[in-house]
């Protein structure tokens, strides 16, 4: 055996090794959700059953935290994907002199952890409610309002970036043109600049909804008394545990390969789709030039 | 300014303005400063905010170093163990993640094809949809004491007892490495990938062998990329409050639960607030020493 061939398979083995890291979690859960003990376990193996998963559904406190996570998903898509559009926008017409202050400020809040966005959104809204001596049924103490704006602190940083990459490829001509055209800058707003990001509208509200659904860390400090999914299940978790968990996984798993696998075939239909529409057009070019070249002839 | 409101018109510069404003002034400074400002204050009941017991003390943070005053130990051992085993342990974590992560970027991003580039990304993707709280509570069945590494030790007679990898604290470490991989990989992966493949085949035919291809061409170049996957796994790593909850031994915490603590059962606010800017100075700190460090800008880390 040549080293070179020694040196692939070790490659490859690793490779092995790290999907292996990767899915054996995910896959010793899948199998103790559906093993018939009352212990998330899979060994021994006493039996297979479905009986986790209806035990979900009565779970009252776990429905209740995926209803408040679902609203305040969308709070967020609704706060974050309209301020990092509004930020994206700014940053290419910031001074240049600003500029590193302006990114270093609003990128800031990706690079501080979690908790501590709960912790300063908390602070802030109930100094802010005293201070106003403001009641305690109000929005400054509600745990879903808060939790809304603390989550969209950081996530529209994340849509901002995703905005920002969207319009490096943005041909300001356009714009130009536009306005020449006699558009306003309304129109110009809604009928050049905003067709042209609707690719990165739809993965910034796909973006924030998950990255909302999934968070933990700043949520449990600003949720207070009322509950979010991820809340629910890190007390369950932590009061002792039960299958019905590795249930919930099952599910959110075979969702999100759904999902994936979906995204992944429209991405493909719509690539061959590009394809054949230049493969057209260069047709028609061609067709185009065909009465030129008759012309230059005669 | 005119002339931003002339490029944009009153109403696009508006709302542009607006949003930027809400956003940066009442969601990101004005948070900050509030807890800054809150960590010096005396934990007072409602009633008595902004009256005259409402002045400024450093109260706060004398109790993170020494502990209440007229304890018997000099400084507060206890608090102070856990704030240092927390930053030394999530450097160790991010060691390891970069350790584990460089190989497959590197792999992905120059040796794979294209299509099956795009399946491993997809595969390397698919175990983070689902939630941290759920992806440690896969940790404890793998590594409970009735777990399934357990079992499997004791089957093929290696071990006679069970270990307790929670009490150890293995199932911790192992749970936060895999917790932020994806955040690893992902710079890792971009930098390399902008890298001509051309340099390492130049390097290769040169006599170089594979470590100091990666050393000299490879490593300088993915500079960026390396500072980027450090500090997100750091900060989040430090900030980590779900894995510790759960996969934490009982005698061993992380410095967020007991910020965590301060509350809720501890109801004491601004004592919390003092050790969350703790824990954001640190952070800093190390967001700053990797940007000297790998002399990148603060762009190119965010990316």
């Amino acid at each position: 055996m040549t080293s070179a061939r020694i040196q692939s398979l070790l490659v490859s083995f690793y490779i092995f090794l790290f999907f292996l890291f990767l899915f054996a979690p995910l896959m010793m859960m899948g199998t103790a959700a559906f093993n018939d003990v009352d212990f998330p376990q899979v060994v021994p193996w006493e039996g297979f059953t479905w009986r986790w998963f209806p035990a979900l559904l009565e779970d009252d406190l776990m429905m209740e935290g995926i209803r408040n996570s679902i609203w305040i998903g969308i709070g967020v898509m609704v706060v974050s994907v309209p301020i990092g559009l509004a930020a994206a926008i700014l940053m290419t017409q910031v001074h240049r002199k600003f500029q590193t202050i302006y990114y270093t400020v609003v990128v800031s809040p990706v690079l501080m952890p979690g908790v501590i966005l709960g912790i300063s959104t908390l602070v802030f809204w109930d100094r802010l409610g005293t201070f106003v001596n403001a009641d305690y049924d109000t929005f400054f103490y509600s745990g879903m309002f808060l939790t809304i704006i603390g989550q969209s602190t950081f996530i529209s940083a994340y849509t901002m970036l995703i905005f920002l990459a969207r319009l490096q490829r943005f041909d300001r001509t356009q714009e130009e043109a536009a306005l020449d055209l006699g558009a306003t800058h309304v129109q110009v707003f809604w009928k050049v600049l905003m067709p042209f990001l609707r690719p990165a509208i739809f993965s910034a509200m796909g973006l924030a909804f998950l990255t909302s659904f999934e968070n933990y860390n700043t949520t449990v400090f600003t949720i207070q008394a009322d509950s979010t999914l991820t809340t629910v299940l890190a007390g369950k978790v932590r009061m002792g545990t039960q299958p019905d968990l590795a249930a919930l996984a099952v599910l959110i798993i075979a969702v999100t390969l759904v999902g994936a696998i979906a995204i992944e075939v429209t991405r493909r239909r719509e690539q061959a789709k590009a394809e054949a529409a230049r493969e057209e057009s260069l047709r028609l070019e061609k067709a185009a030039d065909l009465p030129l070249a008759g012309q230059a002839a005669q | 300014m005119t002339g931003f409101f002339r490029r944009n018109g009153i109403v696009i510069s508006t709302y542009l303005l607006l949003a930027v404003f809400v956003w940066v002034a009442i969601m990101i400074v004005l948070p900050q400063a509030y807890m800054l400002d809150f960590s010096f204050r005396f934990n007072l009941p409602p009633g008595k905010i902004g009256g005259p017991e409402d002045v400024y003390t450093l109260k706060n943070y004398r109790y993170l170093l020494f502990g209440r005053p007229g304890d018997e130990a000099m400084f507060n051992v206890l608090h102070l163990t856990v704030f240092l085993r927390t930053i030394i342990a999530s450097i160790f974590v991010t060691l390891i993640n970069f350790a584990i992560c460089y190989p497959i970027a590197y792999y992905i991003a120059q040796v794979a094809k294209g299509g099956q580039a795009r399946a491993l990304i997809l595969i390397l993707i698919l175990p983070f949809w689902v939630n941290e709280i759920l992806r440690a509570f896969a940790f404890r069945i793998l590594f409970g004491t009735s777990g399934v590494i357990n079992a499997f030790l004791q089957t093929f007679g290696i071990i006679d007892q069970p270990i307790d990898f929670i009490r150890a604290d293995i199932a911790l470490y192992a749970g936060l490495s895999y917790a932020y991989i994806l955040l690893m990989v992902f710079p890792l992966y971009n930098a390399i990938e902008s890298l001509d493949h051309n340099q390492v085949e130049a390097a290769r035919d040169l006599g170089s062998p594979w470590w100091r291809i990666h050393w000299r061409v490879v490593m300088p170049h993915a500079k960026p990329g390396i500072a980027s996957g450090c500090t997100l796994v750091f900060m989040l790593t430090a900030g980590a409050l779900a894995a510790p909850q759960i996969l934490g031994g009982p005698s061993s915490f992380w410095f967020t639960q007991i910020i965590y603590r301060w509350f809720n059962t501890g109801g004491n606010w601004p004592q919390g607030a003092a050790y969350a800017i703790v824990l954001l100075l640190a952070c800093l700190i190390f967001v700053l020493t990797v940007m000297r460090l790998f002399k990148v800008s603060l762009g190119e880390i965010a990316k």
